[in-house]
């Protein structure tokens, strides 16, 4: 061997070296034939030398590193179960929260594992197909480590007993299922641009740090962790989203509009989204540390801004629904909490109404909104339950065509107004929640024609339990719905006062705290 | 200008890497939350390996934050020797 | 105030989630089993995909073989995420020590230099063809139906990705990036890689997945793999002064061993299903086996020259008996 020294390589050279030098460009076969996917969305890329790699992990070091992330994790998911850890919890009412979690976010994070997956096959360049690769596999990490997680509440506690089953079915689980498979039928960059930038880049920090460390304040260090360590592998999910739009503009001026229409629609389907996550932060901890609305404002307002801001050399615009999600900040939390409230019979999950020491967090929260339009309706309900009268919306909502949530937002500049858009299509009629929602639609009406309402598919009656008779006398339909959604009436519904969650937690900790 | 972040999970690691933080980025202001630390700099935000090497008193692979990362904010540029985040406004 | 609640002994109110007790009955799950069994949407799907509106964003119709059950693929192994990283990690130490002692020892220059020209010649163009195995594994990962057959083929993915680092890793050792460049050429013009070359980017464009399937993991890389890893690194270096070389494509050997478990099992599980997938297998088999067996043989000319042939027939009959022993009749 000869013994010249040998010029020792960089980390980008090097890194260039164990990807982007693997591939080649197919003479065999056709290029748009291995790579079929990339032409139709009209997304003009010239030359995909240009992408500038974010992270530089080779598999090495990945498995390295992943395997302790893995092996610190696993070690507290075990520690916190062995010693009954959810004992420890602030209060009961907490365990709700990762009820709504497990129904909902597992499943967005197996589509973002399959869609990446999508982009790791049929990306045209070698570094972003293996940063695609990398992303695809953490994203069946963090499905695995939620469900790992939460696994131990399903043990002692009602409601998610069939959380998968309930995700293809339950009414307010269409919403994440409908806009990840939204995603997920879409072209590649328009899928990047609507999860590894609207979604991972603007939105998961609010899911992943604020609500996380609030987990960590009421006592859950077992979902601490997976959210945690799962935001790390976020933290290189949002690099690539970034790098992925700056990619796309640099290439080509033609790609400015139709990416700028891509962030518009993801920015506010992935808000609209997130309505359920306001919820949780502001009425589902029992200690909490900051507002929905604080937790927007660091990072949405701020961060994601800096973000629109840095991204305008480019001429990429602030979408407009920011106008009118500035608005909402105000109110999307209370407007969900009293809607979830009112169909407590057909959650998975308890409701309740917020203790007076709640409410006054809630009015200095929100000293322009909560004392004038919301504080009374929950003093309402309460003096209605008090009087044995608990108040249940007895109707089945209307669902925005788009989003799938019930009608539920009001007006921007009116908050006593339900927002409610109507447009009409091939014959038909369709109902929106917001401006936004229809101009998603009237973009490509084609696909959100095809959108699996729950409310409609229950009233066509494709929603009842196999075996039961919709022309029997005695034919209960809200009953036979329940049957087949697999939600247990008396268990895993209705509110949390008087619920067997808070019978087995008041006894359990009883347990631990005397000698009886 | 906008901020740049970097929040860490808190602990032992995680001190020294806040640490070596806080030497090279003079202006970086530190929030403290319930079981992680959020570093937060105007502008841009520059993590020396020799830094934290210095404050761990052993060699350190500045990929190894992975672990204990858990989000940030700006434009990500890595080598062997710095890791560094930006914006361009 | 933190109370003690390790003292408490309480009784759960169920074992695990009601799928697991459908498919298992009612007793504690295992984390293999919560992560992977019935994890993928499988009803209501919204929209119809924009790159295959024919199907379902997941649709057991994009193979031609057909399954009651989906979630028959039980992986051998059980691997979830964090069981697989685990692995690979224990792997990546084990590769890690080799990679350093080879090189504190000088064992490289124990080889002559005819040997160490041989030794680049043959594994640095296989760079290449583990970069086109990796796209096709992601491709069955995203084309495939439920979690239990395309989550092992997201691993195997990441590993094919291994695979060609370590490769990178060995060239820049024994020689350097102008040692990489001549590999590429080679993948690219060299007479002996054309067959190979144009074997992997016929698989890039094959549309059924499990024929993919069949193609890369089972038959492509079974032949390879010994081929190359087995009977050139392992015998024909090792008898030349090559011992260095081989500790370091250490991992490929044990990886295709451990994950031969695995394909093993898919072809097994899929061919006892019905005579319709036996067939369609056994076709697949035969077709791409003759493919790769020719696409090879240059290569097997170049790596051990007069022994070629005899060396390749045997790691043909080997597949072949691999094949008869899963239920195929080739």
């Amino acid at each position: 061997m000869d013994m010249q020294v040998k010029k020792k390589l960089g980390l980008k050279e090097k890194y260039a070296l164990m990807t982007r030098n693997l591939g080649w460009e197919p003479s065999y076969e056709k290029r748009e034939d291995v790579y079929p996917l990339l032409d139709y969305e009209g997304i003009k890329i010239h030359d995909w030398d240009k992408w500038e790699d974010p992270f530089r992990l080779t598999m090495d070091s990945y498995w390295k590193y992943q395997a302790e992330k893995e092996r610190k994790l696993y070690a507290i998911i075990d520690a916190f179960n062995q010693n009954n850890g959810h004992l420890n919890v602030t209060d009961a009412r907490y365990i709700n929260a990762m009820k709504i979690f497990l129904s909902a976010v597992p499943s967005l994070e197996y589509n973002a594992h399959r869609g990446f997956a999508r982009l790791g096959r049929h990306m045209g360049g070698v570094g972003p197909q293996v940063a695609c690769q990398m992303q695809a596999i953490d994203e069946i990490r963090h499905c695995q480590t939620q469900i790992h997680s939460i696994s131990n509440y399903n043990r002692f506690y009602n409601g998610i007993h069939d959380w998968k089953y309930m995700n293809d079915r339950l009414w307010y689980l269409s919403v994440p299922k409908s806009f990840f498979e939204d995603a997920c039928s879409c072209g590649p960059f328009e899928f990047i641009i609507a999860i590894g930038f609207s979604f991972e880049y603007v939105l998961t920090n609010l899911v992943f740090v604020p609500f996380v460390s609030g987990a960590a304040y009421n006592g859950d260090m077992g979902t601490m962790t997976f959210g945690f360590s799962a935001q790390s592998d976020e933290a290189r999910h949002m690099t690539l989203g970034l790098e992925v739009i700056k990619f796309m503009l640099e290439q080509d001026p033609a790609n400015l509009p139709i990416v700028q229409k891509w962030i518009d629609k993801w920015t506010w389907r992935g808000v609209r989204l997130l309505t359920i996550v306001a919820m949780m932060m502001d009425y589902m901890l029992p200690k909490r540390v900051m507002s929905w609305k604080e937790a927007w404002e660091i990072y949405f307002e701020q961060n994601g801004m800096s973000l629109f801001k840095d991204l305008a050399r480019y001429g990429i615009k602030v979408p407009d629904c920011v106008e009118q999600i500035k608005k909402e900040k105000d109110h999307l939390s209370h407007q969900a909490w009293t809607t979830f409230y009112a169909a407590a019979p057909m959650t998975n999950f308890h409701t309740w109404i917020p203790s007076d020491d709640e409410l006054d967090w809630l009015s200095s929260k929100y000293p322009d909104t909560f004392d004038k339009y919301y504080r009374p309706r929950f003093e309402f309900f309460r003096e209605q339950a008090e009087k044995g009268e608990r108040f249940v919306n007895p109707n089945l909502p209307q669902l925005c065509q788009v989003c799938q949530i019930p009608m539920l937002f009001t007006e921007p500049d009116d908050p006593t107004q339900i927002a409610y858009r109507q447009v009409e299509h091939a014959g038909e009629k369709y109902h929106f929640c917001s401006d936004h929602c229809q101009h998603i639609f009237e973009h490509e009406p084609e696909k959100y024609v095809e959108a699996w309402l729950p409310v409609h598919q229950i009233l066509q009656g494709n929603c009842f339990a196999k075996g039961d008779d919709p022309t029997a006398p005695d034919f209960n339909p809200i009953a036979s719905v329940m049957k087949w959604w697999h939600l247990e009436n008396g268990k895993d519904n209705g509110d949390f006062a008087g619920s067997e969650d808070e019978k087995n937690f008041a006894q359990w900790r009883g347990m631990a705290t005397s000698n009886t | 200008m906008s901020n740049v972040f970097i929040a860490l999970q808190t602990n032992e690691e995680s001190r020294h890497i806040v640490e070596a933080l806080l030497e090279d980025n003079p202006t970086a202001v530190v929030d403290e939350q319930p079981a992680m630390v959020k570093i937060n700099v105007p502008g841009s935000l520059v993590l020396r390996r020799t830094t934290v090497e210095e404050k761990m008193g052993r060699p350190f692979d500045l990929q190894e934050m992975q672990v204990n990362l858990i989000t940030l904010s700006g434009h990500v540029d890595e080598d062997e020797d710095e890791f560094r985040l930006s914006w361009n406004d | 105030m933190q109370i003690d609640l390790r003292t408490v002994s309480i009784k759960p109110l169920r074992n695990t989630f009601d799928h697991l007790v459908r498919r298992f009955g009612d007793k504690p799950a295992s984390r293999y089993q919560e992560g992977s069994y019935d994890i993928q949407a499988d009803a209501n799907l919204q929209y119809r995909p924009t790159w295959d509106p024919e199907h379902e964003l997941h649709d057991p119709g994009r193979t031609a073989i057909v399954m009651a059950d989906w979630y028959a693929f039980k992986d051998p192994r059980q691997y979830y995420y964090g069981a697989y990283t685990l692995a690979r990690a224990r792997q990546q130490e084990s590769a890690e020590s080799s990679f350093e002692f080879v090189e504190s020892r000088g064992l490289l220059a124990q080889m002559d230099e005819a040997t160490r020209a041989l030794a680049l010649a043959v594994l640095m163009p296989l760079r290449h063809a583990a970069w086109g195995a990796n796209m096709n594994n992601t491709g069955m990962c995203a084309d495939g139906y439920g979690t239990l057959i395309t989550q092992p083929c997201m691993y195997h993915a990441m590993d094919n990705l291994g695979v060609a680092q370590y490769l990178t890793r060995l060239g820049l050792l024994l020689g350097d990036v102008t040692t990489l460049d001549a590999g590429r050429e080679a993948w690219l013009n060299d007479v002996r890689w054309q067959p190979l070359r144009r074997l992997v980017e016929k698989t890039l464009v094959t549309q059924d997945w499990f024929e993919l399937f069949v193609a890369q993991n089972f038959v492509l890389d079974g032949l390879l793999y010994p081929l190359i890893y087995e009977q050139f690194v392992d015998k024909h270096l090792n008898a030349h002064g090559g011992a260095g070389v081989s500790m370091l494509t250490a991992f490929m050997g044990e990886w295709h061993g451990e994950t031969r478990r695995w394909i093993d099992s898919v072809i097994k599980i899929a061919a006892a299903e019905s005579d319709a997938n036996k067939a369609l297998l056994t076709e697949w088999t035969r077709q791409w086996r003759g493919a790769a067996v020719e696409a090879l043989s240059p290569i097997a000319q170049q790596a051990l020259g007069d022994t070629a042939a005899d060396v390749l027939a045997t790691v043909d009959q080997s597949f072949n008996d691999r094949a008869a022993k899963l239920g195929l009749t080739l």
